[in-house]
């Protein structure tokens, strides 16, 4: 396991690398950041100055070099917009984003693991017919499009729920269900299919033909095989989650990371975009990284190394 | 000898219409598969045909029939089917035209994706070792990267616009291809007739492209169908956010993204080119759940 770690440790420092070089290209053709932190009557005395002090008018190697320096320092640059440490901002808004996808991926487990089974063990039905069906439409649906709908009805039509923003629960409910949507579809699918697969192993039938209850098997030996498939891809979910929260959060105006991001990108505040895709990145690298430590853990078949 | 080619001749000519007839048949019995098939059929000859369908420019504004209500509702008339959005632009036409949007850069982003993926994926597979490494490590940092924030961080740089749509989401969406076709390739390299290509001295590019490279085609159709339906809610998506399509071209994204803000009043205008997304993306789903059934019994979903 220490072996396996390790490894797999070593393998993320090479995927930081190259994700730090593709963030620092992108900013680079994204072009002078300069013109947008001054005021536009100031003179080209300023901009120059401003250039040097930056560092912009050395080579695109050495740009790079004093990045990756200062990166390791935990310096993402200083927002212009908010006139502070990018990285402060980003973590400031962390939280919101946090309880927000938390309680979408609670939803969806405690949604899609008894539809999933249901469907598996009643299979063929028209109850079956009706899982996989709002399964599959869950799937088709945008997420921004859904999160309008939810405010159409559930806040303008009804006024059950406020339109945006972050305070009360009830504030939660509607963006967790828009974002808890397409993940519990996705999971629902997934659970049904590796069910129908552990109900037709052979350690099913034995038990089944020992004569033990219909439902203990389900539970007992199908389900709890069917959990590791499971498990993982729950945790491999995260960048759909976080690629969700993007959305989600402009739809309904939720003070997250998300909302963040793309204020930051409409307004080309480089330092925050780039402090962002940072965090967001390292956030899946390491959601990866329990997956496949649970995945060896919880299944000994597969060999450590 | 004359025997073995006659037979060999009687077997080329039947190949065909049973293709076809098996084809059809395994279509016909899936229900699901074959209304997948109708309904993008159909949307794709709504994309094709859109300027013959649409009843109006659907950016021909008309300041006379702003925010009119669909046809079944009060004050709505049958001029304008779905309404009309602010703009007294017709909505019915807009949904019409936004199809071609969605569906050009859902399937040429998805076709550029696969040829970067499926490249990657056998030059990784085939030759292992440190090349393996490098692309594999180049994958996971594409992977750890959520496609929609990559996009929408390169699309903030370039002018946004289809064609730039189609390649920043090509280039963003290729991992998928790369390690199912890495995986694929991993288990074909070491099948008999591979090696023994190799023996004889067949180059490496000769034993790609004529022993490995169709052998993975048929799973990547079953994941590329899938993918064009992902895509095609990526697209709306962005050009919802404003990153995607500019006008006067329209999309179902932006048509959503206008409409949003007169939910309260005219709703008919967000609703409609949403439930349009759905029942495309809902067919590819079923077509490429059957064509996934049908190519690769070993993971059949019932």
């Amino acid at each position: 396991m220490a072996k396996f770690l390790l490894r797999r440790l070593l393998q993320i420092i090479p995927v930081l690398l190259i994700i730090s070089f593709i963030v620092f290209s992108l900013v680079f053709v994204a072009g002078d950041p300069v013109a947008l932190m001054l005021p536009d009557d100031a003179s080209q005395e300023d901009v120059e100055n401003l250039r040097e002090s930056l560092g912009l008018n050395e080579p695109f190697i050495v740009q790079y070099g004093i990045y990756l320096r200062d990166l390791l320092t935990g310096d993402f640059g200083t927002s212009y917009r908010y006139g502070t440490d990018a990285l402060e901002v980003v973590l400031d808004r962390l939280p919101a984003t946090l309880e927000l996808a938390g309680l979408a991926l609670f939803l969806s487990v405690v949604v899609a693991i008894p539809l999933g089974i249901w469907s598996a063990t009643k299979r063929n039905t028209s109850m079956d017919l009706v899982a996989t069906g709002a399964a599959v439409v869950g799937k088709a649906m945008p997420n921004f499009w859904l999160g309008i709908m939810l405010i159409l009805v559930f806040s303008v039509m009804l006024g059950w729920f406020p339109v945006s923003g972050r305070g009360t629960f009830l504030h939660i409910v509607l963006p967790a269900l828009t974002l808890a949507t397409g993940i519990a579809a996705e999971m629902t699918r997934l659970i049904r299919s590796s069910m129908i697969e552990s109900l037709s192993q052979d350690y099913v039938r034995t038990a089944r033909s020992k004569g033990l209850k219909r439902n203990l098997v389900v539970y007992k030996h199908a389900f709890k095989n069917s959990l590791i498939p499971v498990i993982t891809i729950t945790f491999l979910q995260t960048s759909t989650l976080v690629g969700g929260t993007l959305i989600t959060e402009t739809v309904f105006a939720w003070p997250g990371l998300g909302q963040l991001l793309i204020q930051s990108v409409y307004a080309r505040d480089m330092a925050i975009v780039q402090a962002s895709v940072f965090i967001i990145a390292s956030l899946v690298i390491l959601m990866n990284l329990i997956a496949d430590i649970l995945y060896r853990y919880l299944d000994p078949r597969i060999k450590l190394n | 000898m004359d025997a073995a080619l006659n037979d060999n001749n009687e077997i080329q000519k039947n190949v065909r219409p049973n293709f076809f007839k098996r084809w059809g048949f395994l279509l016909w019995r899936s229900k699901t598969g074959t209304v997948g098939l109708i309904i993008v059929t159909i949307s794709v000859l709504i994309a094709i045909f859109a300027p013959l369908l649409a009843p109006y420019d659907p950016a021909m504004i008309n300041p006379a029939s702003m925010l009119l209500p669909p046809a079944w509702l009060e004050g709505g008339s049958t001029e304008h089917l779905l309404g009309t959005d602010n703009l007294g632009r017709d909505n019915l036409s807009r949904i019409i035209y936004g199809s071609q949007v969605s569906i050009l850069v859902g399937v040429a982003s998805v076709v550029l994706a696969g040829a970067i993926g499926v490249t990657i994926g056998l030059i990784s597979g085939y030759f292992g070792g440190w090349i393996d490494s490098i692309l594999m490590r180049l994958v996971d940092s594409f992977l750890a990267i959520p496609t929609i924030l990559f996009a929408l961080v390169i699309l903030s740089i370039f002018e946004s616009g289809v064609m730039t749509l189609i390649i920043v989401l090509g280039v963003t969406n290729w991992v998928n291809y790369a390690r199912l076709v890495r995986g694929e390739t991993l288990s074909i390299k070491e099948r008999d007739y591979v090696r023994a290509a190799h023996s004889i001295g067949v180059s490496d590019f000769k034993i790609i492209i004529k022993h490995l490279l169709p052998n993975v085609i048929s799973s990547f159709i079953v994941i590329s169908t899938l993918s064009v339906a992902t895509t095609i809610i990526l697209e709306a998506s962005l050009s919802f956010l404003g990153l995607g399509v500019q006008p006067p071209v329209v999309s179902w994204g932006s048509i959503l993204s206008d409409g949003r803000d007169y939910l309260a009043t005219s709703w008919w205008i967000a609703t409609f080119p949403g439930i349009a997304i759905t029942i495309t993306v809902l067919g590819i789903i079923f077509l490429g759940d059957w064509l996934r059934d049908v190519i690769d019994p070993r993971s059949k979903s019932n």
